[in-house]
């Protein structure tokens, strides 16, 4: 290994770690599948210590976890809450994942999501008056934009200033939530909103329907074709490669001319965008208004989200959906075993160390090739010595 | 009530809660400087601040002895930064992601555990009354100092001496700035930096043991509200001296009194907004405070945070 392995490696992409490790042709095979079987293996590694968790409170965990699949993914009816759940988090994760791209560790996305929600409504109330179409499109170019700058503040201070933008995404996080208090409490409070305080509400035709033939709003699709553009655009694009050759090795960008300051506020602005969406599709599908509901804890969960995907914009997908089904089954939880809504978080808790740790794993899974590696050390330094 | 001081009131209760709500800062910064000072960063003590509130409230109810639980709530923050630790030991493992991780966990695991503290009352931490020569009432009140902010203050000195003057400092210090040196002295690095983020844990768990124990003074879920990540940004402001983490909570502590102050005396129109005046206050003391062309000479060489 060269000198300095452990620095930005958790966020590099593996194909840069180490491109000519072995020749091995069953090694190949290994290497594609290796995220999915170390995130599958860490996914059950959380199983079992929240299981453990579980236990020790006098449960079993078998039937807690039946009872979260049946929560989840078990009826038609559940599956539906699951998708409507997992719609944010796919846009909330992009706003960690696409930045993650860059070497940047953004987790601002709560804040984002609040500031596009609030947007959103502001924007929809003041064209409430034109057709459904036209507030809703209103609505959501208010919420990206407002999300997009948001976050593209983070990149610039970074990338300008030097500023850390793992803090300073989360301390916006929180003067978002303030700023919206202020709103919704004082300029824009709708005076009959009297035990929570809200802005006006943007009115039932103009609400964010369904998709057709199922019961899940339209944010599901706003979500899915967010992660599909973030793909195509990190993985398949000019853009996408200069932001993975920042990420890979600063140094080495700057030097071939990238323009790594733009890049890094663009690609905020972007992050920014989609979680300030997810604010937007909260205020049009679901609450109708934006108040402190908007608060329900998407960004961080978007967070780990991203991670378990390992900043990969299509894993978004899938992930998303996992741990969209994790929330919806916490109300089930609560009522068939009387644990505190807080188990969720636990188990969101655990899951994410698990992951963290397994990244140590990336490598060494093929026993063969590492044993392979290890005998010709051996015999390097062998040849050395003699 | 505030009449008789009128305006006067703001400046007095921004003096009262730079001293009431600065220990968990002094506490928390004064922890994540020994962790930065070894070349590693613990982000995830805001969620050892919330473990080490529960804790500490759940230990004074079950055993009656605040103390009691102040120690426990350590405890608890030195496990939490063990595990930060050795799970960051490991080859190719961020620390700031692992942070991120443990904010998360900690966090979530305190409302769990927590759920059945919300109804009961433990016993508090003591104050001393140094106000006992005033009749103003608010005067009093602000100068009712508990014994931890008094030990906090004590701590940074003895922080400093530490790093500074002794054996154990210098071999944090030198595996902060330069890993292969210490290795090459044959320290073990990943050890060394456990152990300090353990040590700065088990501080941080003192720090929301006073959350639960004295100010606020009860256990809920909205008990901590970024106090714990503001202090890891405030070790950043004051350029990893434990001195100037002290002075830097201070401050913290004011600007957080603010809103609340202003309330008392009758300014309620921008309530909301003056909440957000400690976070305002922290990013914008680290946009100054921040280069994006060079890095600040007093910072760990070998510490990731600010690049």
């Amino acid at each position: 290994m060269p000198t300095s392995p452990a620095r930005a490696s958790a966020l590099a992409p593996k194909a840069l770690v180490d491109p000519e490790s072995e020749s091995a042709r069953g090694g190949r095979l290994l290497r594609r599948a290796e995220p999915l079987i170390i995130s599958l293996g860490a996914l059950c590694g959380a199983l079992l210590i929240f299981g453990l968790f579980l236990a020790c409170d006098g449960l079993n965990p078998l039937d807690v976890y039946a009872a979260m699949f049946r929560g989840a993914f078990g009826t038609w009816f559940s599956f539906q809450n699951t998708l409507q759940r997992s719609a944010p988090l796919m846009l909330t994760a992009l706003c960690t994942a696409l930045p993650a791209q860059l070497g940047l560790v953004v987790i601002g996305g709560e804040g984002a999501l609040v500031v596009g929600g609030v947007a959103a409504a502001v924007a929809g109330l003041a064209v409430s008056s034109s057709s459904p179409y036209t507030v809703l499109t209103v609505m959501l170019l208010a919420g990206a934009f407002a999300g997009g700058v948001w976050i593209a503040l983070v990149g610039a201070l970074r990338a300008y200033r030097g500023v850390n933008e793992t803090i300073s995404s989360l301390l916006l996080a929180y003067i978002a939530i303030a700023l919206m208090n202020h709103l919704v409490e004082g300029p824009l409070r709708d005076p009959s909103s009297l035990n929570k305080p809200a802005t006006r509400h943007i009115g039932e035709v103009n609400m964010l329907g369904a998709m057709p033939g199922l019961d899940v709003h339209w944010g599901l699709f706003y979500g899915v074709v967010a992660c599909l553009a973030g793909w195509v655009l990190m993985k398949r694009t000019v853009f996408g490669f200069a932001a993975a050759m920042t990420g890979g090795n600063l140094r080495a960008a700057l030097l071939s001319g990238l323009r790594v300051k733009r890049l890094m506020v663009f690609t905020c602005f972007l992050a920014g965008a989609a979680a300030g969406v997810a604010g937007m599709v909260e205020v049009a599908a679901v609450h109708g208004r934006a108040n402190a509901s908007l608060v329900a804890g998407y960004g961080y969960t978007g967070i780990l989200v991203a991670f378990v995907a390992r900043q990969n914009p299509l894993g978004v997908i899938p992930v998303a959906l996992l741990l969209g089904g994790i929330g919806a089954s916490g109300g089930l939880l609560q009522r068939n075993f009387n644990l505190p809504d807080a188990s969720v978080n636990v188990l969101q808790g655990i899951l994410f160390m698990v992951i963290l740790a397994s990244e140590t794993l990336y490598g060494r899974l093929d026993v063969w090739s590492f044993a392979r590696r290890a005998n010709a050390a051996k015999a390097v330094s062998l040849r050395v010595a003699a | 009530m505030s009449a008789e001081l009128g305006a006067w009131g703001v400046p007095l209760a921004v003096a009262a809660g730079a001293i009431r709500v600065s220990t968990p800062f002094i506490f928390v910064s004064l922890g994540e400087c020994i962790t930065e000072r070894s070349g590693r960063v613990n982000l995830g003590l805001e969620g050892t601040l919330v473990m080490g509130a529960m804790v500490g409230y759940g230990t004074s109810y079950l055993s009656g002895s605040p103390w009691l639980g102040v120690f426990a709530a350590g405890l608890v923050g030195a496990l939490l930064g063990g595990v930060h630790g050795v799970l960051c030991s490991r080859p190719r493992v961020n620390d700031i992601a692992v942070g991120i991780g443990l904010m998360l966990f900690g966090s979530g695991l305190a409302f769990f555990l927590g759920k059945p503290l919300i109804q009961p009352s433990a016993p508090r931490l003591p104050a001393i009354p140094f106000g006992f020569w005033s009749h103003t009432p608010q005067v009093e009140d602000a100068l009712r100092v508990n014994v931890l902010f008094i030990l906090g203050v004590l701590l940074a000195p003895a922080v400093s001496f530490a790093l500074r003057r002794t054996r154990w400092g210098l071999i944090v210090r030198t595996v902060g700035e330069s890993s292969d040196a210490a290795r090459a002295m044959g320290y073990d690095v990943n050890r060394v930096r456990t152990l300090a983020t353990m040590a700065g844990g088990f501080l941080a768990g003192i720090g929301g043991s006073f959350l639960s124990l004295f100010y606020p003074g009860s256990w809920n879920e909205g008990l901590s509200s970024g106090q714990g990540l503001m202090a890891v940004a405030l070790v950043i402001f004051a350029r990893w001296n434990p001195i100037r983490c002290l002075y830097a909570s201070l401050l913290f502590g004011g600007a957080s009194a603010l809103g609340p102050a202003l309330q008392a005396v009758g300014v309620t129109s921008g309530y909301y907004l003056f909440n957000a005046a400690p976070y305002a206050l922290t990013l914008l003391i680290m946009v100054l405070s921040s280069s994006a062309t060079r890095t600040s000479a007093d910072q760990p060489a070998e510490l990731t945070v600010a690049r």
